[in-house]
């Protein structure tokens, strides 16, 4: 299990996604808020909000890569997978299940 | 997403009948010109709208949010506007703050507002309320056009400008509860309620105006102090945008795709020149995902794409670029910086039929040179010409003009050099200084530039960009130039920093391309190899990113 990270293997799914949502918030607003979450809920477009810019969407994808181990090919760069958290999280999901990659 | 509805469309059907189409019994041209006379000759802004309705009515202008917008469905909206900024009192000359996105709803307020005799001021979107209220009351706004999405910031700005005496709120779907304080104003309106269907579109004459009639204040990001505005007249931006136009050989089947904001003044002018030329504008918010972006320009068969440096490099990163259909491509310009020579090739090997325009400008005239397309593999780090009907000068401290070759500030003289600053006359004295001409007004760039034996122009610095290291002096320019053809590199920016011996150490910031690696010691080894001794940078930093300006330039100044 990684660092600052509570799932077990008896975690339900709907717990996994909680957990994954959380830690992508966490690097969000950490990284692109810096630290200010006000308006930010999981449905909130990262684009039109102007919390991410495209420098900012790659940087992000560094993070989701070595976070949870995963290759994020050029095809998968569409805001369908990386446009809010939410988004983000189900596409995590969609590339390997999250009880494998938290 | 599902396209969201805009009230407009339900105004276009009910038809030509019950909704004019042209432009040419509207506004302020009104039987001043026979019709055949104006189309050819249009002297203000809003012409270019206008004239493009009266010419083809029912022709898609812009594709935007979903909708397809034609020329008479935005004349008449525009004129809509227009009658109801006179009807709460927005006199000729007065200021109009518009802060939103890219939109249909923009495009129509920046008309409208022009219509209306007014000044237009496009806000960038990702303004913060401090500087937004700075605008507001710098430039003296009575009204302000802005989003329900920016709520908090709008709210936050007004509290400080009280100025501001009417609000119109843009709003998606349904109207929304009126923002904090706009009780305290002489007027506010929901936008959709501009338009509703079976008001009638007469009402008063609108003023008319002239082409010496202010237009818009552009603010420029300027790395130091406050934001300037640029003040541009009517006939300042009808100088320049006709100028494009005809070295870009635009006709009325180009179709161009923008991603740049409106409040830069490379996207706003994709906008007017289209209207200008009656082609037709695809409208996007951002590049922040260039495939989305790329496959708009397939679907929408776009002959025109400008784009700046960072959109180039992040191009270039992409693997299966060969992917995309470009073949309706006709042209692609660069500015807002230099494009990489490594990158410029790398883009003629990939989409050989396209024209690439390298051009350069600032705001305080628009644009100042382009490459003839033509030129690029022979002077591919040269930014060309004077655009048509400008001239330029190289010249000294002393205002005299340096031979080939030699380096001095760069003066432009032509109808696009802009009126000055926004209630700065001491910053408008030092820029737009009196020419050799008899009371004419030219514009000291404070960029440095050489011009070849056959007058073509290389930017060399900013004034304050060229470091002076072991007694040399060296452009950063030429090194980041470097850096960019060196494999695993997107993008580079080099800065002077302090340094006991060298007077100033060169110091590179690198962003590597993605799954590229590279060390500090492969940098300069590559750049020993490629530079004079003098031009490698001592240290190296890897970055994420680098630091830019709102109009996308690199923010030397925060790095060091």
């Amino acid at each position: 299990m990684k660092e600052g990270f509570s799932a077990g293997t008896g975690s339900s799914g709907q717990e996994l996604m909680s957990d994954a949502s959380n830690l992508v918030r966490k690097y969000i607003v950490e990284n692109f808020m810096f630290g200010d979450d006000a308006g930010l809920d999981d449905m909130t477009s990262l684009q039109a909000s102007g919390i991410i810019d495209s420098t900012g969407i790659l940087e992000l994808v560094t993070f989701l890569e070595e976070r949870f181990s995963i290759a994020i090919s050029d095809e998968e760069l569409i805001p369908q997978n990386l446009d809010s958290i939410h988004n983000v999280v189900c596409f995590l999901n969609g590339k390997c299940p999250l009880r494998n990659i938290l | 997403m599902p396209a969201p509805e805009y009230p407009l469309k339900n105004l276009s059907c009910s038809g030509p009948q019950g909704f004019r189409w042209g432009g040419r019994n509207e506004s302020g041209i009104e039987g001043q010109q026979k019709a055949e006379n104006m189309q050819t000759n249009p002297y203000l802004v809003h012409h270019f709208l206008e004239y493009s309705a009266a010419r083809h009515g029912r022709k898609v202008a812009l594709v935007c949010d979903g909708l397809r917008l034609t020329y008479g469905e935005i004349d008449a909206a525009a004129n809509r506007f227009a009658r109801y900024l006179v009807s709460i009192g927005v006199d000729r000359h007065q200021r109009v703050v518009i802060f939103l996105d890219n939109s249909v709803e923009a495009v129509i307020a920046l008309f409208g507002t022009l219509k209306a005799g007014a000044v237009f001021v496009l806000s960038n979107v990702t303004m913060k309320s401090a500087k937004l209220a700075y605008i507001l009351n710098n430039c003296g706004a009575t009204t302000l056009v802005a989003h329900d999405s920016r709520r908090r910031v709008i709210e936050e700005a007004m509290a400080d400008a009280d100025g501001v005496r009417h609000l119109v709120w843009c709003h998606h779907g349904q109207p929304c509860e009126a923002p904090q304080g706009s009780r305290r104003l002489d007027s506010f309106t929901q936008w959709s309620d501009l338009f509703v269907a079976g008001d009638s579109d007469a009402g008063g004459r609108l003023p008319a105006v002239i082409d010496r009639d202010l237009a818009t204040i552009i603010y420029t990001s300027g790395s130091t102090g406050e934001p300037k505005g640029v003040v541009s007249a009517h006939y300042n931006m009808v100088a320049a945008a006709r100028s494009i136009t005809t070295y870009l050989e635009n006709v009325e089947t180009d179709i161009v795709l923008n991603t740049l904001p409106f409040s830069f003044d490379y996207g706003l002018y994709q906008l007017l020149m289209v209207f200008l030329f009656g082609g037709t504008l695809v409208l996007e918010n951002s590049f922040t995902y260039p495939r989305v972006v790329l496959e708009r320009l397939a679907v929408e068969e776009v002959t025109g794409f400008p784009i700046v440096p960072t959109m180039v490099a992040m191009l270039l990163q992409m693997r299966d670029l060969a992917r995309f259909d470009f073949r309706c491509l006709r042209y692609l310009t660069n500015t807002g910086a230099a494009l990489p020579v490594a990158h410029i090739r790398s883009l003629r090997k990939m989409l050989p039929h396209v024209r690439i325009f390298s051009m350069y400008g600032l705001t305080e005239c628009k644009r100042v040179s382009y490459l003839p397309p033509e030129k690029l593999d022979e002077k591919p780090d040269s930014v060309g010409i004077p655009i048509p009907n400008s001239e330029v000068f190289v010249v000294d401290a002393t205002g005299r003009e340096v031979a080939a070759n030699e380096v001095g500030e760069l003066v432009v003289r032509g109808s696009h050099v802009m009126q000055g600053y926004w209630n700065d006359p001491v910053e408008t004295a030092r820029v737009f200084r009196p020419g050799n001409r008899h009371g004419e007004i030219v514009l000291h760039t404070g960029d440095l530039f050489r011009r070849d034996a056959e007058g073509y122009l290389y930017f060399v610095s900013r004034t304050d960009d060229l470091i002076k290291t072991r007694g040399e002096r060296v452009s950063p320019k030429e090194i980041e130039n470097a850096l960019c053809a060196l494999d695993g590199v997107a993008e580079a920016a080099v800065v002077g920093v302090p340094d006991e011996v060298l007077g100033k150490a060169l110091k590179a910031f690198v962003v590597c391309g993605r799954q590229a690696h590279l060390s500090e010691m492969q940098v300069q080894a590559y750049c020993h190899k490629t530079l004079e001794p003098f031009m490698v940078p001592k240290y190296v930093e890897f970055v994420e990113a680098l630091p830019k300006t709102s109009s996308g330039k690199i923010d030397r100044k925060s790095l060091h």
